[in-house]
């Protein structure tokens, strides 16, 4: 091994946090089965041999959006094929169906709908709350936060507090992209900047919301930006303590307007996942999305520090539209059986990570 | 585990129980290592290597109609097919036009093709397209022809090699063990009529490939007892130029059930590469894996990604559709830092991307 590995090693094993140089350095190393040993270690120290997942359902509302990022092959214009708004009692449809097969969280997100007014997304929480209050609801990005702000004239804290009140429960971690400013002019110029994701994550924790935190690699990135990336998550994360999960999402090219981006190879999604693993020493979970990573490479990257592989989903559409060869949903035994195949223990948990059943 | 890997070190076999161990206890990414070595040890230019290649299937129609198999139709089912000489000379033609160097010829056990619609068929091949290897048929097809021709297996194999025959693949392996076979292939033959027909191309200067298919009805034990099989036969008559672990595909087919994962897959590739110590190539199976795990394999022991395969219909019987252009090949390799490498069917080196 290199002395490099020998100098990260023995951070690791010291509990010691890895600086950016590190973490760069480990994107050029190309021992793909040491960094992941490491990261194993790393996670086995946090999280033991259990490996969480929960039952939900994502619902995408609209995929109407007046931000038209290069990477995204979901968004549609108002008006042209495609389109799509559900109307509130659809999406009480949805949280119904998806109450009765036992989920636990929804998990709705959409686009930057030209038209529909705050209130709608408020009517949406608390109309679900009303029917199914046993249902987390885990909605909005700092994105859409933003655009509420701009088409309510509320502060930023103002609709938090508003969306809270209606039944919101946490927010997911999208959005976040990549935060170097270069990088964001290319691939989604019209969406709010990476310091501006942060501050309102910031604002979203110091309200009392859990948040994840969520990185769009393998687009025209290279390490230094995913290591800035890191750096900036896991200084606000010192600060708040407010993320729970963080996510790598790995780009799917097809039907999006990146040119020259090259998607991600299976060695690198795994470098990725186990580098997050071993920076970001403040976040208690990494999570192998397995609707854009395809199943067998979420499975094997549970031995590469990963411990947590999402949920069921069912009808995801943002990853599908760009080309994701994943099925649509995971039944409970299959996410069982793919984390037993792995030598571990899968705990269902609910959205914020309390453990609701361990299946050993 | 330490016993294991001085043994590993030191070049000397393992025994079954070791790789059983190995198959069932072992840290993931303690068992890639140990592969890693072994192929670092064996291909220690880092390069990747793979073959231009056309998968051409003659028939679907097949009398062995196995379980694990959604590509077969019997003779009378309105989608049962028999390509003519000319349909496949186009694709083989078309194979050439893409720089394609090896003909990999498989079908089903046709109740009426005999040995001289092969003959005929392989001499016109040599014919036409003198430099395109014909890498075809499996020891269950040799078989077949020979029963059905009223020759003996070591006559049919001598003569289909004299009409043009050059090498033969590994496939119909499934797994070598006859308590599996006769669950999820009843028809096939056994696991030592395959070893035979191997053992005899291997001494008549045939090389051949070997597979296995798991993933199905077998046990960790028979997997095993495969890789060990496998390495009996190498020891004798070194005539293998590699192994292709795959992993059954259940769309569509009457065993149906899950495929296994990625970590299972990773294993069994793992462990092929540090048993078969005497095979000097481990292919990765793209077709079944999909790109990113075939990528990883690469640290998994596999050194090979096999073919570009302008055609494949077997496994996409199955709904399992993977695609690769050879510019994907070479940026996977690539991508993984090893020097990605266009060889022949007898792993010679064409060109170094």
């Amino acid at each position: 091994m290199s002395d490099f590995l020998d100098g990260v090693r023995k951070k690791i094993e010291e509990g010691m946090r890895l600086s950016d140089a590190d973490a760069l350095g480990l994107f050029e190393c190309p021992e793909l089965l040491e960094i992941g040993e490491l990261a194993a270690l790393a996670n086995r120290r946090i999280n033991g041999d259990r490996v969480f997942f929960n039952q939900n359902r994502h619902i995408n509302y609209t995929n109407i959006c007046v931000n038209r990022c290069t990477f995204c092959a979901f968004c549609r214009e108002q008006g042209k094929d495609g389109a799509y708004s559900y109307a509130l009692e659809e999406i009480f449809e949805r949280a119904s169906d998806a109450a009765a097969s036992g989920a636990t969280e929804l998990h709705m997100v959409g686009g930057l709908h030209p038209d529909l007014p705050f209130d709608f997304y408020l009517q949406m929480l608390s109309g679900i709350r009303e029917r199914h209050p046993q249902l987390h609801l885990k909605a909005f990005t700092a994105v859409e936060i933003d655009y509420f702000s701009r088409i309510s004239h509320r502060s930023e804290e103002a609709v938090i507090e508003a969306l809270m009140e209606a039944g919101l429960g946490s927010m997911p971690g999208g959005g976040a992209e990549i935060f170097d400013a270069e990088v964001r002019k290319q691939i989604c110029p019209e969406k709010i900047s990476g310091q501006r994701w942060l501050s309102i994550v910031e604002k979203a924790h110091r309200a009392g919301l859990k948040t994840n935190a969520t990185m769009l690699f393998g687009h025209l990135e290279e390490p230094r930006h995913r290591v800035d990336h890191l750096r900036r998550l896991r200084e606000l994360q010192d600060r708040t303590g407010g993320f729970q999960a963080f996510i790598p999402l790995a780009f799917q090219p097809d039907n999006t307007r990146v040119p020259g981006a090259r998607g991600v190879g299976g060695v690198d999604a795994l470098k990725t996942l186990a580098i997050s693993r071993l920076y970001l020493d403040n976040f208690r979970h990494i999570k192998a999305y397995w609707v854009m990573l395809g199943l067998k490479v979420a499975q094997v990257a549970l031995c590469f520090g990963v411990d947590d592989l999402d949920g069921t989903v069912v009808e995801e559409k943002i990853g599908h539209e760009a080309g994701a060869d994943s099925p649509q949903m995971l039944g409970r035994e299959q996410l069982l059986t793919l984390i037993r195949k792995a030598g571990r223990v899968p705990v269902e948990r609910d959205t914020l990570y309390n453990e609701l059943r361990a299946f050993p | 585990m330490d016993r294991i890997r001085q043994k590993v070190e030191a070049g000397r076999a393992l025994d079954g129980g070791e790789a059983l161990y190995l198959l069932q206890q072992a840290d993931l990414l303690a068992l890639g290592k140990l592969a890693d070595a072994v192929r670092r040890r064996k291909h220690p230019l880092g390069r990747v290597t793979f073959v231009v290649d056309r998968n051409v299937n003659y028939t679907n129609v097949c009398q062995s109609e196995c379980r694990f198999c959604a590509f077969y139709r019997r003779a009378d089912a309105r989608d049962a097919y028999l390509l003519d000489y000319e349909t496949i000379f186009a694709k083989v033609q078309e194979l050439r036009e893409h720089g394609g160097t090896q003909l990999l010829m498989q079908g089903g056990l046709h109740p009426e093709l005999r040995i001289d619609w092969f003959e005929e068929l392989f001499r016109q091949l040599k014919s036409r397209f003198p430099d395109v290897q014909v890498h075809s048929l499996s020891p269950a097809e040799v078989i077949h022809i020979a029963k059905l021709s009223g020759l003996s297996m070591p006559e049919c194999l001598r003569r289909l090699k004299a009409s043009g025959l050059d090498s033969v693949p590994g496939g119909g392996a499934e797994v070598l063990v006859d308590t599996v076979r006769s669950e999820i292939s009843p028809n096939k033959i056994g696991w030592r009529d395959w070893a035979s027909v191997m053992e005899e191309a291997h001494s008549l200067g045939m090389r051949t490939t070997a597979t296995m298919m798991f993933g199905s009805k077998e046990r960790p034990e028979d997997i095993v007892e495969h890789l060990l099989r496998i390495r009996e036969i190498q020891a004798a008559t070194g005539g293998f130029t590699a192994f292709i672990p795959w992993t059954f595909q259940p769309g569509g087919t009457e065993l149906g059930g899950e495929t296994a994962g990625g970590v299972e897959y990773l294993r069994v590739l793992a462990l092929s590469r540090v048993v078969l110590d005497n095979i000097d190539n481990i292919q990765a199976s793209w077709v079944t894996q999909g790109d990113r795990i075939a990528q990883i394999a690469l640290f998994f022991g596999a050194n090979d990604l096999g073919g570009t395969m302008l055609e494949e219909n077997v496994v996409a019987a199955a709904g399992c559709s993977f695609r690769l252009g050879r510019e994907q090949i070479v940026e996977l390799a690539r991508g993984a830092g090893f020097i990605p490498a266009r060889r022949t069917t007898g792993y010679d080196i064409l060109q170094e991307y």
